[in-house]
């Protein structure tokens, strides 16, 4: 499986930060770079990963099926994760979560049906002290209110028209 | 009395439930309290595996640890005190029970675990008859894995022991865990089926009902087998199986208790290649060729009418010549060979050949203590294998070989023709074709100077003068070393030891007037007689011999068989008693489990084939325990320790110190190659072996 340029650069890259007999070490990162740029997790990907990292595929599948920001089914353009562990929930991450799955007729890691923006339910994205928070792809949205996850949503909605 | 060198490791000194114990620095707790008789109970704690602490089972109170410990990660340290079943400790491991029951099913009554499961044993210990919990258990259908594996993911309790069993003691890393949390379960390699060497020690390893094999499910219960302990049929390394029998059908093949050299080990065959025994084409009748077909008689017309025939010929001074089986025991060997050269007065007795072991017990002449067990495997600081692809052929020496590695640091060689599973932890492999050996072990020699010691096990590619190369060139390293020459089948060895070759009698004493190898014998045009006890030599060969009369002892009416003129029924190795001899020299005794209705032993058809000639006094009682103190009073290195053997032991042979100065006639020994899935003759009788998808299997692959 080749990548793009780009892509094949990041992987070297951290590949290489991990000594001899440790490659294993790289499976989490060179999967998220992978994921980035094919969209989900193949089959093809968790062959080539293990190849690379000197593990077994099983191994591979192991840790795409225990994390959850590795998916193997095709999530939207913008993959928009919502907090609702504790923190979130007491300054509103559930409100959040219910209006963002009312407005997008989606739920838990689906996709609406022009591919472009999926949602997840995530738990703790680590930044409790700016709650409630939006992770928007890597970017994070923080003390988010119903009007700005609109506003977010609109902007992303938008760009595409 | 010397003073010893250097002084023994200090012991840490410790109290368990007020007793005091001693253990070398760095035990187990865990380890250390089941020496001393104290079981701490644990589900994913494995003696010889990696550590998981998953289960929260030996959780132990320690003084001044502010919280309860969990024993199987927790070395000993000195004045440790230890309670290990407290009023807070039940609490705590009757609240990790409630737990894992709260998803796992109450079907023990159809479970196959019921009666020997872990869980149970617990909950019956520490309660948790009632739970707090009202949801809907957590639910997922049974999936089947391969022809012998069964998951249900509901009686899963998720202690790891399966796939660590599958990476660290088989080396095949099949399965694996997937998903998170209450979802989480066990994943086989290829998605929804497993690509493995189908040895089901996953299903043994379980500590509950979630693995189960398609031989034994849903068909009896533990208690209601007998459980017999004897040897696997299958190939040389002599595992030591336990039987389960219901109503004289095995339904199962173990080797839980740890008993014999394998310990838990058995691979496919030994687990679950018991299935020829009960295939519906076993022979059950004699049968004597009339008008060129075969007919069913009776055992007295059968044996009467060999009789008349080979005392005719032996009266005319007839060819005889005779193929013994590799699947025999000692006793049928030594009996057969005996009442050939005593009774038929010939020396054209053979088996199929699969090793040198002549030329090495000759080769290391002068020499003390160098034919390695199968423990030294696990022992060894440095082993060498050469010309064997030994996790295929040789399960359990591969098997010795891998713990070795892992948990002594041992060093393992290879040089094969092919790519072995070995590589994948060795400290150096090399792929040589057959017959360039010698160049390839040429450039470990530096390396394998530097070792403290040697094991070195050569296949079928080191015959004739090869071997004695090679221990010279072994002796070059300086170092000790030790030798395994690998033979194929079950009784192998036994063959060589105790007088089925045409030129040593037993105990590898030259034969006055050497007979006809097996090549020779199909080849003879003038053979009168050709009688294959427990053997197929006839398997894609002719016998040149159109007009000989053809005798064939067998369980299956297979080639040999059908050229034949009289065919007896004949006992497998799991319906008869006696000993083997296993590829490393270990003698170990046989247990019949079973009886199939019509057959006989071979050792009895002989006797009685000997009693109808009128020499019954020549070849001398036929039971085995009479043939087997023969052996013991009469071969050379058979004078082994009978407590070992009684006690269901290996016990290990001492063959001659060399001068052993035969023609070994190197062109008639090759080994059948066999894998994994196939077995010599018995294999295609399997309905297991033959329907796993990895079966025929191949060598040098992976």
């Amino acid at each position: 499986m080749t990548f793009s340029q780009a892509t094949e650069k990041k992987l070297q890259d951290i590949w290489s930060r991990y000594p001899e007999g440790r490659k294993r070490s790289a499976v989490i990162p060179m999967l998220m770079y992978a994921q980035d740029e094919v969209g989900q997790v193949t089959p093809e990907m968790i062959a080539e990963v293990a190849r690379r990292c000197e593990v077994t595929p099983l191994q591979v599948e192991e840790v795409v099926g225990y994390y959850s920001m590795l998916n193997k089914e095709r999530m939207g353009k913008h993959h928009v994760q919502i907090c609702t562990n504790i923190a979130c929930l007491l300054t509103g991450g559930e409100e959040l979560w219910q209006h963002a799955v009312k407005r997008l007729g989606i739920g838990h890691k689906q996709v609406t049906a022009d591919g472009l923006i999926s949602l997840e339910e995530v738990e703790c994205a680590g930044a409790c002290s700016w709650a409630p928070c939006v992770v928007d792809g890597y970017e994070y949205h923080h003390h988010v209110t119903i009007e700005k996850l609109d506003q977010l949503l609109d902007s992303i909605q938008k760009k595409v028209q | 009395m010397s003073t010893p060198v250097t002084a023994p490791p200090a012991l840490v000194n410790f109290t368990v439930d007020g007793r005091p114990l001693t253990a070398p620095p760095g035990t187990l707790l865990i380890d250390a309290c089941k020496r001393a008789g104290i079981e701490i109970p644990a589900f994913c704690y494995y003696e010889g595996y990696s550590l998981q602490a998953a289960c929260r089972m030996c959780l132990v109170e320690v003084e001044k640890m502010p919280k309860l410990q969990t024993a199987c990660t927790l070395p000993v340290s000195e004045g440790m005190i230890v309670r290990s079943e407290t009023e807070q400790i039940a609490k705590a491991r009757k609240g990790t029970l409630e737990f894992l029951l709260t998803n796992h099913p109450l079907d023990c009554p159809v479970c196959d675990k019921g009666g020997e499961c872990e869980l149970q044993d617990m909950v019956f210990r520490y309660g948790a008859g009632e739970s707090r919990f009202t949801e809907i258990k957590n639910h997922a259908p049974e999936r089947q894995w391969s022809p012998v594996v069964f998951y249900d993911p509901a009686r899963c309790i998720l202690c790891y022991r399966c796939v660590r069993a599958c990476n660290e003691g088989m080396g095949v890393g099949a399965l694996g865990v997937t998903n998170r949390g209450v979802v989480s379960e066990i994943v086989p390699n290829k998605v929804d089926h497993l690509d493995c060497d189908e040895c089901g020690a996953c299903i043994d390893i379980c500590p509950v009902g979630a693995l189960t094999s398609n031989t034994y499910r849903y068909k009896t219960r533990p208690w209601e087998m007998q459980h017999v302990g004897t040897v696997c049929t299958h190939c040389s390394n002599g595992c030591k199986t336990t039987l389960g029998v219901r109503n004289d059908e095995i339904v199962r093949g173990n080797n839980r208790d740890r008993s014999g050299i394998n310990g838990e080990f058995l691979c496919v065959k030994g687990r679950y290649g018991f299935d020829f025994t009960a295939n519906e084409q076993r022979l059950t009748s004699p049968m004597i060729r009339l008008n060129g077909r075969l007919e069913a008689v009776s055992w007295s017309k059968a044996l009467g009418f060999v009789a008349e025939k080979f005392k005719s010929v032996l009266a005319a001074g007839g060819r005889f010549g005779v193929a013994a089986g590799t699947h025999l025991t000692n006793e049928e060997i030594y009996y057969l060979a005996k009442f050939t050269r005593a009774g038929l007065k010939s020396s054209n007795i053979d088996h199929q050949r699969t090793g040198d072991v002549v030329t090495l017990i000759d080769a290391l002449g002068g020499r003390q203590d160098v034919l390695a067990t199968v423990e030294d495997l696990y022992n060894t600081k440095a082993a060498l294998v050469i010309g064997s692809d030994l996790s295929q052929q040789h399960p359990l020496l591969a098997f010795q070989l891998r713990a070795d590695a892992r948990h002594h640091q041992a060093k393992i060689y290879t040089v094969t023709p092919g790519p072995v599973r070995e590589a994948n932890y060795s400290a150096s492999s090399l792929e040589a074709p057959a017959g360039e050996e010698f160049a390839a072990l040429d450039k470990l020699t530096e390396s394998l100077k530097a070792e403290k010691e040697l094991v070195i096990l050569f296949g079928d590619a080191i015959k004739g003068d090869r071997v004695r190369q090679l221990v010279a060139w072994a002796d070059g390293l300086g170092i000790p070393v030790k030798y395994v020459c690998l033979v194929d089948y079950s009784n192998s060895r036994g063959a060589v030891d105790l007088g089925a070759t045409p030129n040593l009698l037993p105990g590898y004493q030259p034969d006055p007037a050497p007979g006809l190898s097996l090549d020779q014998i199909l080849n003879a045009a003038d053979l009168a007689v050709f009688w294959a006890v427990g053997a197929n030599p006839l398997r894609g060969r002719e016998l040149a011999a159109k007009q000989a009369f053809v005798v064939a002892q067998t369980m299956f009416l297979d080639e040999t068989a059908q050229r034949a003129d009289v065919v007896f029924p004949s006992a497998s190795a799991y319906e008869k008693n006696g000993t083997v001899t296993n590829v490393t020299g270990q003698v170990q005794r046989l247990k019949a489990a079973i009886r199939t209705m019509g057959t006989k032993t071979d050792l009895e058809i002989i006797g009685l084939i000997a009693k109808e000639m009128g020499l019954a006094t020549v070849a001398g009682v036929w039971t085995h325990d009479a043939v087997f103190k023969e052996i013991h009073k009469n071969v050379h290195g058979y004078q082994v320790p009978l407590p070992l053997l009684i006690t269901g032991m290996a016990a290990m042979t001492q063959p001659v110190n060399g001068g052993v100065k035969v023609d070994v006639r190197v062109d008639e020994i090759r080994s059948a190659g066999d894998t994994l899935f196939t077995s010599g003759e018995l294999g295609r009788y399997s309905k297991l072996l033959t329907s796993v998808p990895e079966y025929p299997g191949a060598l040098y692959k992976r």
